[in-house]
């Protein structure tokens, strides 16, 4: 550590630029400094330093792209792909369920309960989901939840509602698990809904097989004020290709995936670009977060990763990639209800076998309310989520639903976090109840971009 | 399958109920507001078009008629009926005024507890009445088990006596449906309503309060004095069952707080498309592709508040839609109500900071919005008392558990 270089403030340690050091403050600052580096030496701690530097980045690498497998190239290029028809409503207002996505509910629900939220405190802190666990999720077929029957998947219709009730299920064991149980998903969904024929031929039979590969869909950019729909990674037309620079952040499973869909602006424009981990140029980071963390979220450098012609996934016109983030949007809220879900589960026995003054604290209107007001915002959170699932089902216009969907659930979604925790008081604060976690996770909605989509 | 659309069935409806509020109540909103009152004759007239309308089926549940649960055959399928067509209009004509809508001849909220709680004999007997409901007291508000008002059965009548007050269009509806007590030893199971017409003997109508808003609707103070009630007007059965308690009573609510629900939907929606138009004007457009943080603080704040609103009127369609499929919905008809209680107080209070003193004036409607919208977060159960319910039944506590 060179002292001159830790005694400027701005930008470092949490600081605003305008702060300044007075005489006073360059003493202290110096002193730390020494104490430090003397403590070290003085007790022969610096092994344990060394181990606690360690620790801190656990989780954290830097890497070139997981090598990918070789996608045999396949299909006609140009060619429409396979799509599915969107949903025809009776034009009856209801609440219920499909029988199927019932069923497929019922499943993911399980699984979230027997196997997602036992292993998700551990994946929490080694920033990784569970090899069994993402096993799991392929044998229940969350991969190919979106993906045409016709080529081997088991969706026969626009399933974005299937898929937010099946996101809200599995966010109720753990949002970070869900998140890297979705991650490719979110990819093959993408390969449905805008990809050619050749691109479907090319990496959808990889989904739809036994070695399903990870894979991730990359829009979010580590920007303030960062507007999904105004990428700062370009892409540059060259030749028969593009040429793409930039970083992604906030990319689940950034360490194993394949496969990435990123979001680029060609020509002013954002746009969607298969680009294979392997490729030259592409470089990965751990960039663990506040929560979702078992989702192993990661940088992506690109440093002018070269792709062929046919790496546009959909329309140039920026349609395509607005629709993506539309359909991102919604997963993240579906999320939020689950995870806002296992609050008011956990809250509601807690506040009635806690006691406090001789009696249990439920029996408190200002404790009771708080629980109260859980559940009003979370139904609220969830029709307002469902409307706009169920639009993007049978293909109308959603964009206003989703709109406010986003911005219910992260208001009301992080409130719930925050009531959760403090109906819990200081218990809420140690990592000896999931709460903490919840918190954490729930920060995530209207700050994620990409990810997951349905 | 999931669908959270407006229903087919009752599209025709709702934009009827859109036309008469835009073309009869908008532009009398400001004249009645004034002339607090005064009766607004114009709305004869619009019942007569409305019970036209039933008659000839073109229009289902215009309003607080529709909320009985009818006994015919469940077949399983699911189900768009008169709940959600009430909720839907109710909604729509409280876009175009609150107050008038509750002035509306024969659909007063106690034409809600008559087709809740009536028998057959006494749904034919009271109907076309006009109903007005009378529960609170001087000292007795949210805490309607232990009004004093009393009933003591005389021969083939009830002697009624005791002071009711906020009784909406006390002095303008047919007849007054009163809650009131058999024996106050027995708690809240011995509370029974009563159908008292107007000019019986022995009630009378004290005063007309003057208000916050909802100034076009008249609300009484209601005094009996020794009113003798025919026995075949408590509606229900007269039994003081112990067990059963407020039940009977409470089951009014799950029909009428949704209606309440739906009113606060309909005001806020008034001021938030007004919002829209006048912030366009100034050149706000909210993109809702944009997160608010992205947009002015004016869009944003907008974004919420709609989102808000969304949500409010989702809650409302969603305890109504339970009540035609005969779920049971007590915990969703409060959710509904406390939810829109709130967000139509946020909405029109926000559209006025928004449009600032636009906002504020009498010059336009959106100051008084934000007043009528105050009432609807208080009666028929306040916030605090919606959420004492809701918390209730989450938490599977007694009312002596969680006070």
């Amino acid at each position: 550590m060179s002292l001159p270089n830790s005694l400027r403030p701005g930008g470092r340690n949490g600081l605003a630029r305008k702060e300044s050091r007075d005489p006073i403050g360059y003493a202290v600052a110096a002193l730390n400094v020494v104490a430090q580096s003397d403590l070290i030496d003085r007790l022969g701690l610096r092994k344990r330093a060394e181990q606690a530097v360690f620790t801190s980045t656990r989780g954290g690498f830097s890497a070139l792209g997981a090598a990918s497998r070789t996608f045999a190239r396949r299909g006609k290029k140009g060619e429409p792909g396979v799509r599915v028809p969107a949903a025809t409503p009776k034009g009856l207002f209801d609440l219920t369920p499909t029988e199927d996505e019932q069923m497929l509910v019922d499943v993911v629900g399980e699984f979230a309960t027997e196997v997602v939220r036992p292993a998700a405190a551990e994946a929490d802190e080694a920033c990784r989901a569970p090899e069994a666990l993402l096993k799991g999720s392929l044998e229940i077929g969350l991969p190919i939840l979106g993906v045409p029957e016709q080529l081997g998947g088991i969706s026969e219709e626009r399933s974005a509602m299937a898929a937010t009730l099946v996101a809200e299920a599995l966010a109720k064991g753990d949002m970070g698990l869900a998140v890297a149980a979705l991650a490719p998903g979110a990819v093959a969904t993408a390969l449905s809904l805008w990809g050619t024929d050749a691109q479907q031929a090319t990496y959808l039979p990889a989904f739809t097989g036994d070695d399903v590969p990870a894979a991730a869909l990359a829009l979010a950019e580590p920007a303030v004020l960062f507007d999904v729909l105004r990428p700062s990674t370009t892409a540059v037309r060259d030749g028969d290709g593009f040429v793409l620079t930039g970083t992604k952040s906030a990319v689940p499973r950034g360490d194993d995936a394949e496969l990435f869909v990123i979001g680029a602006a060609l020509d002013g424009k954002p746009a969607l670009f298969l680009v294979e981990s392997s490729t030259t140029g592409l470089r990965v980071e751990a960039d663990p977060s506040m929560g979702v963390r078992a989702a192993t979220l990661s940088q992506l450098h690109l440093d002018e990763v070269r792709v062929p012609a046919d790496a546009l996934l959909g329309a140039a016109d920026g349609t395509t990639y607005t629709e993506a983030v539309r359909l991102s949007r919604l997963a993240w809220c579906a999320l939020a209800i689950g995870t806002a879900q296992a609050v008011l589960d956990y809250v509601t026995p807690y506040v009635k076998e806690r006691e406090a003054f001789g009696e249990p604290i439920a029996h408190r209107q200002s404790v009771a309310f708080m629980v109260a007001n859980i559940a009003i915002e979370l139904q609220s959170m969830r029709l307002v989520t469902y409307k706009a699932a169920s639009r993007a089902a049978q293909g109308e216009d959603f964009t206003r639903e989703v709109a406010l969907a986003r911005n219910l659930c992260a208001a009301k979604g992080m409130q719930i976090g925050l009531d959760g925790v403090q109906l819990l008081g200081g218990h809420g604060f140690v990592k000896e109840h999931p709460v903490e976690r919840w918190y954490r996770d729930l920060r995530a909605l209207g700050v994620m971009e990409g990810g997951v989509l349905v | 399958m999931i669908n959270l659309e407006t229903p087919k069935k009752h599209r025709a409806l709702i934009d009827q109920a859109h036309q008469v509020a835009m073309n009869m109540l908008r532009p009398i909103s400001r004249k009645y507001d004034r002339a607090e009152h005064s009766y607004p004759k114009e709305l004869d007239m619009l019942a007569a078009m409305i019970d036209g309308l039933s008659e000839s089926g073109a229009s289902e549940g215009a309003g607080a008629t529709g909320v009985r649960r009818d006994e015919k055959k469940d077949d399983g399928s699911v189900k768009n009926g008169s709940n959600l067509a009430s909720v839907m209009s109710v909604a729509e004509m409280c876009w175009g005024d609150v107050g008038l809508l509750l002035s509306m001849p024969r659909q007063g909220l106690g034409n809600s507890a008559i087709a809740s709680v009536a028998n057959d004999e006494q749904l034919e007997r009271f109907k076309g009445t006009w109903a007005a409901m009378a529960i609170t007291e001087p000292g007795v508000g949210s805490d309607s088990a232990n009004i004093t008002t009393t009933a003591t059965l005389d021969g083939d009548h009830y002697v009624i006596n005791g002071e009711k007050i906020y009784v909406t269009s006390g002095e303008r509806a047919d007849s007054v449906v009163v809650w009131a007590t058999l024996d106050r030893s027995l708690g809240r199971a011995a509370i029974k309503s009563f159908v008292v017409e107007k000019g019986t003997p022995g009630m009378r109508v004290e005063r007309l309060e003057h208000k916050l808003g909802i100034r076009a609707s008249d609300t009484a103070v209601i005094i009996f004095e020794d009113c003798r009630v025919p026995a075949e007007n408590l509606l229900g059965s007269p039994e003081v069952d112990v067990k059963q308690g407020f039940a009977g009573a409470m089951a009014t609510f799950d029909n009428t707080r949704p209606l309440v629900a739906a009113m606060a939907v309909g005001c806020a929606r008034a001021s938030l498309d007004l919002t829209r138009d006048l912030l366009a004007q100034a050149g706000v457009e909210v993109d809702y592709d944009r997160p608010g943080v992205l947009q002015s603080a004016a869009a944003a704040r907008f974004l919420q508040l709609e989102a808000d609103w969304e949500a409010a009127q989702l809650l409302t369609m969603q305890a109504a839609w339970m009540a035609d499929n005969r779920k049971p919905n007590s915990l969703e008809a409060s959710m509904a109500k406390a939810k829109a209680g709130r967000v139509g107080s946020d909405v029109t209070l926000g559209c006025v900071e928004l449009c600032g003193t636009l906002g504020y004036s009498e010059n336009e409607l959106l100051e008084k919005w934000a007043r009528d919208s105050k009432i609807l977060d208080i009666f028929e159960g306040t916030q605090q008392i919606q959420q004492l319910i809701v918390a209730r039944r989450l938490l599977g506590l007694t009312s002596t558990q969680l006070r």
